[in-house]
């Protein structure tokens, strides 16, 4: 298929795409390396890049956002500070939150991220409620939610695409099914969560609301997929459903993330078979950040030394940041008693 | 002053509340539970049936609608008829709605009012007499009103609506609805955090919540009236913000306390102020502090037992004239 975005915009893509990639690296290097700095558990963004990127490249900035305890990945795509993201991730004074949200709640109020909740299916009604919101204001605006396969087991989501599709509401569901085979991808598949349903795609059909399943390490498919949806939720229509299938990157498994094949090597978009035995298939196969690298070499779009510049770019911003977020305080342990109340 | 029923002072600061700021969207509209008094609110849900969603039997998500509407710019009035249905939407209200301006250091806030209708309101048995007011002052974050007057309802409600930029918990009594009260004529805000002394005396402070209000002015008369007693009741109005000088300004002129809420003793409402008016005005009393409210049990059906664990102006009485002693 044409890709829906000009060279320039597919660049900026990537560029995007590498941020979220160098930035959750550096949060399983603060995990591994620096002991007792991220104490608890915590959950990376890596092989769900081109979903989150491309899902949020289609909306406007007055859209909202609703994003999970994997949250880190969004929040890069929607334009966050790669610094203050790392800083609120390590719960400094310098984090979006002053250190309050901690990697499962970080938030953007003024980036359309009005609040984050690490509960499962727990932005479900919120974002609903931003797009009745933006209904009885009519203001155009589209409020899109991001949550995973697992948050169809719980109650609420049925709840609210219930009430979502009764009320009209300009709201786009999007689902991150991160574990699937690839050769399942665009196919239907089945469920990896623990569900009766055939295919999880049935859940949403059932309700009459409008689903797609798109590839989700298809740059390409997502931001066209979430763009048509965008224009008709703009005229008040919605909600919708799409589904993106993504396979699960190997270090995302067991309770805490581990950098298997260690940094994201660039020369892999070209040689994947240099990369370590733990990752080599994945890389070839699943990787949405050198999938669009390998289709932009292909195209033309950019030389290989213009890849290799751009990252280098990259990590050497998400280095500074890291730095940036380990040199900021911790919060005054006073300031606790701010912000209870508005 | 014009008297007119609690209900009806609901009905007026909701047709003023609506009519003055289009921001405001309810979902929901009962509002006064199975009562006469229904008929006052017909008026409003017809002048305003544009601003009205009636929503399926959703509460976790109907309420979570409201937080993010809410989030996004209105100012929603959640209705959820009896105030045990808010148990099904506790993930949305005490984990996303008490906790999002904190989580975002003060960039996000949640001005929605969830309306709900508390007590024990005669044969609601077991799963429709609940008291959550403990649950919700035990959640930093919400605010909880719960008014015992049809002045107070009407101008908490307004302030509620259209001043607070916080999520309240707003508990009404149902039994409290067709009771009448002087009420003004007009729109007026009732500030939170501000409590009223109801009725002023020497010998003792009753602190009161919602419909104990009106039992401990009951009380008050009778132990007045019967034993020379001379009772002050404090009216809390709201459980947070607390107006905690006011209680102790009462405090230090009685030296003598029943503290007086319908819900359950075990960490209740009673328990929690008599732990405040202990910590803060220990050398003020001259007496231990005595609570009124309801043993730990679940409410029964029979109206037997359903009047034996009401704290009533009987039980008030009794209490406060076995701590004032002899009379």
């Amino acid at each position: 298929m044409a890709s829906p975005l000009t060279p320039e915009q597919s660049v900026d893509l990537l560029r995007t795409m590498l941020r979220m990639r160098r930035v959750e690296e550096q949060v399983m290097h603060f995990g591994e390396e620096h002991e007792g700095l991220l104490r608890g558990h915590y959950h990376v963004y890596v092989g769900q890049e081109a979903a989150g990127a491309a899902a949020t490249a289609a909306l406007g900035p007055d859209d909202y956002i609703w994003t999970t305890h994997r949250n880190h990945g969004h929040v890069i795509a929607r334009g966050g500070d790669m610094g203050r993201t790392l800083a609120e991730i390590i719960g400094r004074a310098d984090g979006y939150c002053k250190g309050r949200a901690g990697t499962f709640h970080v938030a953007i109020p003024d980036k359309g991220i009005l609040h984050t909740s690490a509960i499962v299916g727990g932005c479900l009604p919120l974002a609903a409620g931003a797009a009745y919101a933006a209904k009885v204001k009519r203001t155009g605006q589209v409020s899109l939610v991001f949550f995973g396969d697992g948050a169809m087991e719980e109650g609420v989501f049925y709840e609210t695409i219930n009430m979502a599709q009764l009320w009209r509401l300009p709201v786009i569901f999007y689902m991150e099914n991160n574990a699937v085979s690839p050769g399942e991808r665009p196919g239907r598949g089945s469920p990896t969560s623990e569900h009766a349903a055939t295919a999880l795609s049935d859940v949403p059909r059932a309700f009459n609301v409008e689903t797609r399943v798109v590839d989700g390490t298809d740059a390409d498919a997502v931001y066209q997929t979430v763009s048509d949806f965008v224009a008709r939720g703009r005229s008040g229509e919605g909600p919708y459903f799409v589904e993106s299938r993504t396979t699960r990157w190997p270090g995302n498994y067991g309770s805490f993330p581990r950098l298997v094949g260690g940094d994201t090597d660039i020369a892999w978009t070209w040689a994947p078979e240099n990369a370590p035995e733990a990752v080599r298939a994945w890389e070839q196969e699943s990787d949405p950040v050198l999938l669009l690298a390998r289709k932009l070499l292909a195209q033309g779009t950019l030389t290989r030394d213009a890849l290799v510049e751009l990252d280098r770019q990259v990590r050497e911003e998400a280095a500074a940041a890291a730095q940036f977020a380990l040199n900021s305080p911790l919060p005054a342990p006073e300031s606790v008693f701010e912000f209870a109340y508005a | 002053m014009r008297q007119i029923k609690y209900a009806q002072a609901i009905a007026e600061a909701l047709d003023e509340i609506l009519g003055e700021d289009e921001r405001v969207t309810l979902i929901g509209a009962g509002f006064v539970g199975l009562t006469p008094s229904g008929v006052f609110l017909n008026p409003v849900r017809e002048k305003y049936a544009s601003r009205i969603k009636y929503p399926p039997i959703a509460e976790l998500a109907y309420c979570g609608i409201g937080i993010g509407a809410a989030m996004a710019g209105l100012r929603p009035i959640i209705e959820l008829s009896t105030a045990t249905f808010s148990y099904e939407a506790i993930p949305q209200i005490v984990n996303e709605a008490a906790i999002a301006c904190s989580n975002s250091a003060g960039q996000t806030s949640v001005p929605i009012v969830f309306h709900m209708l508390y007590g024990i309101r005669g044969a609601g048995a077991v799963q429709h007499s609940g008291s959550p007011q403990a649950w919700y002052w035990n959640t930093p974050g919400l605010q909880v009103a719960m008014p015992g007057t049809p002045a107070d309802v009407k101008g908490l409600m307004r302030w509620a609506a259209l001043k607070s930029r916080n999520p309240t918990v707003f508990l009404n009594h149902q039994k409290l609805m067709e009771t009448e009260g002087d009420v003004p004529e007009g729109p007026y805000d009732v500030e939170f955090g501000q409590a009223d002394v109801a009725r002023e005396g020497s010998d003792v402070t009753i602190v009161a919540t919602s419909i104990q209000v009106p039992r401990s002015l009951q009380a008050a008369e009778t132990l007045a009236r019967e034993a020379g007693i001379s009772a002050e009741v404090v009216n809390v109005r709201t459980l947070q913000p607390l107006d905690k000088a006011t209680i102790l300004a009462s405090v230090r002129k009685t030296g003598r306390v029943v503290v007086t809420d319908e819900s359950h003793d075990n960490c209740g409402v009673a328990a929690g102020l008599a732990a405040i008016i202990a910590d803060e005005g220990y050398d003020l009393l001259k007496a231990p502090i005595r609570r009124v409210s309801i043993p730990p049990v679940p409410i029964p059906y029979a109206s037997s037992m359903e009047e034996f664990v009401t704290p009533s102006p009987e039980r008030i009485v009794a209490t406060v004239r076995q701590l004032v002693g002899g009379r």
